[in-house]
């Protein structure tokens, strides 16, 4: 059902140690394990410039939080949710400089999210590094009322606004960070097919 | 007195109008076009190619517009005279005269203001303040937040006018006082959305860039501005192909100098090894290519099959190139 090679879907990579002033990581749920696996790779003095902010969402319990606070002296920030963690990441960019680098990791929600946060904040693109990790959930924008759908797993799926069911597709906008979803039956509405799970 | 211009590049014959010496070394020139026509809009940032007749010996040298951007009945550059150089410079400082004409090229940018920044940081050394010249007055003009940190040999060239100008945007270093612009302070104090722009001698430029490097600056907000000269060097030999003739290039003179002194029209625009636009496939060559410019990758450089005749050269037993 997806068309390939939509040139605007992300493409993730392994986080980097880049050099900087001040690094600020921000991951979710499995979203922890590119951050440890981080950690094997930065150069001394790396931590103690390191803020991180982690969500546990599906990973709570699984001792995530003891084993990131544990790379830092600063205290590690534990959110309940993504929208909870927001305003949180724009204090730390708030009175940040040129040379700090962001690490992003985790469901696409979180990363989308976070990212437009350091866009906003006047961070450069080439200062964000990305990683997806957990689950394939996606942030669904209805194209027909705009409302924006979180933890899309099936496909299709219904627009939690307006009711219409909507194709998702890979056509992704970096500004809402979110995936497109377009009406599946509009030329003959009922017809669409039954959900399936798409995205776990 | 003209001497017609052997390639396609489109030209405007322009009269000296007006020579100012800036400094002991440096000197100002206005341009005004003979046909009276408006002059081709130009941004902060841009140059053009002087051509001038010098004896036997056509020189084609860049040069920053120093002129405000907007300005369309003259162009202003300034010129530094190097008295070990080619001679270009001396030329425009000793021969070139009010009331003389030259052809000049149409503007090209390779350093333009990136607005998407927040912030711009200048930092010139010497000479290299040209090219900020005419950007300043641009963001003065669009109400940018910029700052200027230049740092010279002496109290000389253009330091009264910018202090007039830019009072507390501008800071001023010495040489002769000992003074260094504060590099490592300075770019671990800007703000996010911050872009830097550097325009210097080669080992300040290096600097620069390696200090930004360093303190996590991404590459995409360092923008700079190297112009070579072309190196000299021993001379030789290099078929042209496509044109099935051999040119001969003198010590003195570059791969693109010689090609055109053939009378092979050849592509460029900032004949400094910068721009890319004279890049020339090799089709075979036995002996070792001397390159010289910062356009091509490392990996082209190595694999042999490209060249950019501006600022290259060659040494061996034969090159032949597809031009």
């Amino acid at each position: 059902m997806l068309v390939e090679g939509i040139k605007s879907r992300p493409i993730y990579h392994p986080l980097e140690p880049k050099p900087g002033s001040r690094h600020i990581l921000v991951a979710d749920a499995e979203g922890a394990e590119a951050i440890l696996e981080l950690a094997t790779k930065t150069p001394d003095g790396f931590w103690d410039k390191a803020r991180i902010l982690y969500i546990p969402r599906s990973a709570v319990g699984k001792g995530y939080e003891e084993r990131l606070q544990a790379l830092t002296p600063f205290p590690l920030y534990v959110g309940p949710t993504i929208a909870a963690a927001i305003p949180r990441l724009t204090k730390e960019l708030s009175d940040a400089q040129m040379g700090t680098q962001i690490y992003l990791a985790g469901t696409e929600g979180l990363v989308g999210q976070a990212m437009i946060v350091a866009l906003e904040a006047g961070v450069d693109q080439g200062s964000i590094q990305r990683d997806h990790r957990g689950s394939e959930a996606r942030r669904v924008q209805c194209v027909h009322c705009k409302g924006i759908t979180e933890e899309v797993t099936t496909q299709p799926v219904k627009c939690t606004h307006c009711g219409l069911m909507l194709l998702v597709r890979d056509h992704y906008s970096r500004r809402i960070g979110a995936f497109q979803g377009v009406c599946i039956d509009a030329e003959q509405p009922g017809t669409a097919p039954e959900p399936e799970e798409a995205f776990l | 007195m003209i001497t017609k211009s052997a390639d396609k590049t489109p030209k405007i014959e322009v009269e000296v109008t007006h020579i100012q010496q800036v400094s002991d070394i440096i000197k100002r020139f206005t341009f005004t076009p003979v046909d009276g026509a408006p002059l081709p809009v130009f941004g902060g940032g841009a140059h053009i190619v002087v051509e001038m007749s010098d004896g036997d010996i056509i020189r084609r040298n860049p040069y920053s517009l120093v002129s405000k951007p907007g300005t369309t009945d003259n162009y202003q550059i300034s010129v530094r005279r190097d008295d070990v150089g080619r001679g270009g410079s001396l030329y425009m400082h000793n021969t070139l005269k009010v009331g003389d004409h030259l052809l000049v090229s149409h503007p090209v940018n390779l350093f333009h203001i990136d607005r998407r920044a927040r912030k711009h940081l200048l930092i010139a050394g010497g000479i290299g303040i040209t090219p900020f010249l005419a950007m300043m007055a641009e963001l003065e003009d669009e109400v940018a937040n910029f700052e200027l940190h230049l740092s010279a040999r002496t109290d000389g060239a253009f330091l009264d006018e910018l202090r007039g100008l830019y009072g507390s945007k501008g800071s001023f270093y010495r040489d002769d006082h000992n003074e260094v612009i504060p590099l490592n302070d300075l770019l671990t104090g800007q703000p996010l959305g911050t872009h830097l722009y550097v325009c210097g001698p080669n080992g300040m430029l290096e600097w620069v860039l390696r200090t930004a490097e360093d303190a996590g600056w991404p590459s995409q907000n360092v923008h700079y501005e190297r112009f070579l000269a072309p190196a000299t060097g021993l001379p030789y030999e290099v078929n042209l192909a496509t044109s099935g003739i051999t040119v001969r290039v003198g010590g003195h003179q570059s791969m693109l100098e010689a090609i055109e002194a053939a009378g092979v029209d050849a592509p460029y625009l900032c004949r400094g090894g910068a721009c890319g636009q004279c890049e020339t496939r090799v089709v075979s060559y036995d002996g070792e290519l001397l390159h010289n410019d910062h356009f091509l990758t490392e990996e082209e450089h190595a694999s042999g099959t490209k060249i950019m005749p501006c600022v290259s050269r060659f040494q061996g037993r034969e090159l032949v190139l597809e031009r």
